[in-house]
């Protein structure tokens, strides 16, 4: 290790060489973060698949069943990439953090060989009807595989922040020594399964899902109904985008608040890089920060940033009613997460979920009203909002994953420990490279899909002039609504 | 729980044995389905494109579902030998991400295909689709020949699984559609069933022969005992029995016959390393097995789920039994 770091800063020609225990943090945390997108578009989409389809076929309703067709084509291609993305991340803990597998093999494998036989088969299985049976099956199964598909990405979700929840808040094991390392054992099944984490990650997490998915849901919908007002689908689509974020924004907020004491009371030291809080002693606070110079955004201090900060306020909430509590600072640890990349992460998804709030609360004014369509400036405001939920859900959850560092297991194993000995830096270097290129290519694919899909949807409801050569379109089909 | 389930014994005293038959179980039912699925993706290169369309079809709704006996393999792995799943991943490093890569192309590209009518998009495709089910079996059995054999990635043993595997994944993809198309398709893909079968025998055959001469982590032992014996027997009578009933268009009974050659690998498998889990470090199944409770945990809590599954996969092949009709995207 020391070896290979010392070797990639003298030699030049190896420079481009990362060291395997870098490129192995870089390589998961890029793949899980790719993996999520996918992976929560599933979990928050489901609802709305299984609302749409039991509406269409319960009524025949044109406009369910039309959203219904489009939104299971997207879902269909977010399961194809949340799959084959998920595979790389179930075999890196082998391939690259194998002493990870094994100190905690018999603590995460049940759970991740649930999350494969309970959830992951009923989805793909399911979804196999639900894509490629309407012919094959009545309408009784084919509603009940839309429900079990979304029960499959719930309980997925679940099992897998069962793993990552020990992971922060372990417990329910004992260390013994086996062939020359600590290795956690399993004494107490109820405690390793329900660690105090799992249900403020699960909340929180499958919220911030249903949170991205319903702004592009309604980002998409704005789009649609601002080329073609009477797109009565669309405004109807718009209308519960709209309604499931006046619920789902707000309480992600105050969720969130209680949230934070939790992981202030369990992972001081992640508490203390989400503030920026070197020296133990009364914490303030901050509302709001800047960077004073640009030294702030790579070493946000107190001296560095402008900052609102209501004095007392941090050690108050931390503490339950103590403004002058003692709050731990990053001072008191020997090595610290990158305090900049959680700092600051935590402020964009704190930012994020505000704007989200105040673009729940417009739009369910205007819903209110009954003008929900009418205003141009909303109908922008939503499209621009599209992406913005998977940023804060991504920034999210680099908060909870970097903010942990140096541990991988919270005071039981570090991750400099947990890397693979036998993996050398050319091919981790490699593998890295790989997953980039491949990755993005796959970003961007799934993007395309997705603004064809939309600009299909827009030909058939007669909002611009279809496409001529090469097409199936038909000239007289369009304007259904 | 902890009331429940016995803490420092197994619920049996032989549940380590038989854990590591469950895991070679997933491990054949991955073999086995997603073997046709790549023998779909290989003989998909010989087709022009209204039989694509048909390939793709028949593919579609099952093929994620029977990756995922993949992930059930892998995790179940780790589940209950915890240091196998470490070492046999981090000791195969290139070749487990070259795998999953082939997978991730393998999956991905029948789904992009169909969103565009375009022929330089879709051939582009089909070109990933081709060579991510070639590659994905390919290397999966070069991981399985130097998990078993112990031997380097470019050795005769492990090549010849690797090949061995690809030549499978044919005969078995051309006999599950040969089952499901119609009779002029079907014709054209049991020449190349028929051939696949006869080179997979051969590549057996030639594998066997290398064990026994080279003998490598003892394994020539095995291929020469009575169990051993008996399975590459049932293997040949498997394998020519199929080109028997694939010249008499008996398609159905030939996908069982080609269904089992796979199925038989893995019991071959199994048969090799136990009682090792990981020849490489002469790992076995009793040393590498986690502690009383957490398998039994796993007993209780994933075994009825996995009957579960068994019963959801009737209920999908059910349901698309039967001619392949429509395409791929419904």
């Amino acid at each position: 290790m020391t070896a290979t770091v010392s070797l990639a800063v003298a030699d030049p020609g190896v420079v481009a060489f990362l060291p395997p225990e870098l490129a192995s943090r870089v390589q998961f945390g890029w793949t899980i973060s790719v993996h999520i997108l996918f992976a929560a578009l599933s979990v928050g989409l489901a609802p709305f698949i299984i609302y749409f389809t039991w509406k269409a076929v319960r009524s025949g309703d044109e406009r369910f069943a039309r959203l219904r067709s489009f939104w299971t084509k997207v879902f269909a291609v977010g399961f194809v990439m949340g799959t084959v993305t998920g595979i790389p991340m179930s075999f890196q803990f082998g391939t690259n953090f194998p002493r990870f597998s094994e100190v905690a093999g018999e603590l995460i494998g049940g759970p991740l060989a649930f999350e494969a036989k309970m959830a992951f088969f009923l989805e793909a299985v399911f979804l196999g009807v639900l894509l490629f049976g309407r012919e094959r099956v009545g309408d009784r199964t084919y509603v009940l595989s839309a429900v079990l598909v979304g029960v499959g990405a719930w309980l997925s979700g679940f099992w897998i922040l069962v793993v990552n929840a020990w992971m922060q808040t372990p417990q329910g094991f004992e260390l013994v020594a086996r062939n020359g390392m600590e290795v956690a054992v399993l004494t107490d099944p109820v405690a390793a399964f329900l660690t105090p984490r799992l249900s403020w990650m699960y909340v929180h997490m499958v919220n911030a899902s249903v949170i991205s998915v319903a702004l592009l849901v309604g980002g998409v919908s704005a789009y649609v109904v601002w080329k073609k007002r009477d797109a009565a689908a669309w405004r109807t689509a718009l209308k519960i985008a709209v309604l499931v974020l006046v619920v789902s924004a707000p309480l992600q907020a105050v969720h969130g608040d209680a949230y934070g004491r939790h992981v202030e009371d369990t992972q001081p030291q992640k508490f203390a890089a989400m503030e920026a809080h070197y020296e133990t002693g009364q914490a303030d606070l901050h509302l709001f920060a800047v960077p004073r110079d640009p030294s702030a955004l790579t070493d946000p201090r107190a001296e560095n940033l402008f900052t609102i900060s209501l004095p007392g306020v941090g050690s108050f909430l931390a503490s339950g009613g103590d403004a002058s509590a003692e709050v731990l600072g990053l001072n008191e640890y020997e090595q610290n997460p990158p305090v900049a990349l959680v700092f600051w992460s935590f402020r964009a998804m704190v930012g994020l979920g505000f704007l989200f709030i105040g673009l729940a609360l417009w739009g369910g004014w205007r819903l209110y009203k009954g003008r929900l369509v009418d205003s141009d400036r909303f109908l922008k405001a939503m499209m621009v909002a599209s992406p913005l939920g998977y940023a804060a859900l991504l920034t999210g959850w680099y908060v909870t994953e970097i903010g942990r560092q140096p541990w991988v297991i919270q005071d039981v194993l570090k991750t400099s420990e947990a890397v693979s000995r036998s993996l050398t830096s050319v091919e981790a270097t490699a593998t890295l490279v790989g997953f980039v290129v491949v990755y993005v290519a796959l970003i961007a694919a799934a993007l395309l899909v997705l603004k064809w899909l939309v600009e299909e949807e827009l030909a058939e409801l007669g909002a611009v002039d279809p496409p001529t050569a090469g097409s199936d379109y038909l000239p007289w089909v369009g304007g259904d609504d | 729980m902890t009331d429940l389930l016995p803490v420092d014994d197994y619920l049996v005293e032989s549940l380590p044995e038989v854990w590591f038959a469950v895991v070679v179980f997933a491990l054949g039912m991955y073999v086995v389905l997603d073997g046709f699925d790549f023998g779909i993706g290989m003989l998909y290169a010989t087709r022009e494109e209204e039989d694509r369309e048909t390939l793709l079809a028949a593919f579609g709704p099952v093929w994620d579902a029977n990756e995922v006996w993949l992930v059930a393999f892998g995790t179940m792995l780790l589940a209950a030998f915890p240091r196998v799943y470490s070492r046999l991943l981090a000791d195969n490093y290139l070749l487990v991400i070259g795998f999953v890569l082939a997978l991730l192309f393998r999956g991905v590209a029948p789904e992009l295909r169909e969103q565009r009518e375009d022929e330089d998009w879709q051939r582009t495709f089909d070109r990933l689709f081709v060579a991510g089910s070639t590659l994905a079996p390919l290397l999966f059995g070069i991981l399985a020949g130097r998990w078993v054999f112990d031997v380097p990635a470019l050795s005769a043993p492990a090549l010849l699984t690797g090949v061995g595997l690809v030549a499978v994944s044919v005969a078995t993809g051309a006999a599950f559609l040969a089952a499901k198309t119609e009779p002029a398709l079907a014709a054209e893909l049991r020449d190349y069933g028929v051939l696949a079968t006869l080179a997979y025998l051969g590549g057996v055959v030639a594998l066997l022969a290398t064990v026994v001469v080279t003998d490598p982590g003892g394994a020539a032992g095995t291929v020469l005992s009575a169990p051993g014996a008996a399975v590459v027997g049932l293997s040949v009578l498997a394998g020519l029995a199929g080109v028997v009933l694939a010249r008499r268009g008996q398609y159905r009974r030939w996908l069982a016959s080609a269904l089992a050659l796979p199925a038989l690998l893995s019991v071959l498998l199994g048969l090799l390393l136990y009682p090792q889990v990981y020849p490489p470090t002469g790992l076995t199944v009793r040393a590498a097995v986690v502690s009383p409770l957490a398998l039994n945990l796993v007993t209780v809590m994933g075994l009825p789920v996995l009957l579960l599954v068994l019963w959801y996969f009737k209920f999908l092949y059910g349901v698309f039994s039967g001619p392949v009709s429509g395409s791929y995207g419904g």
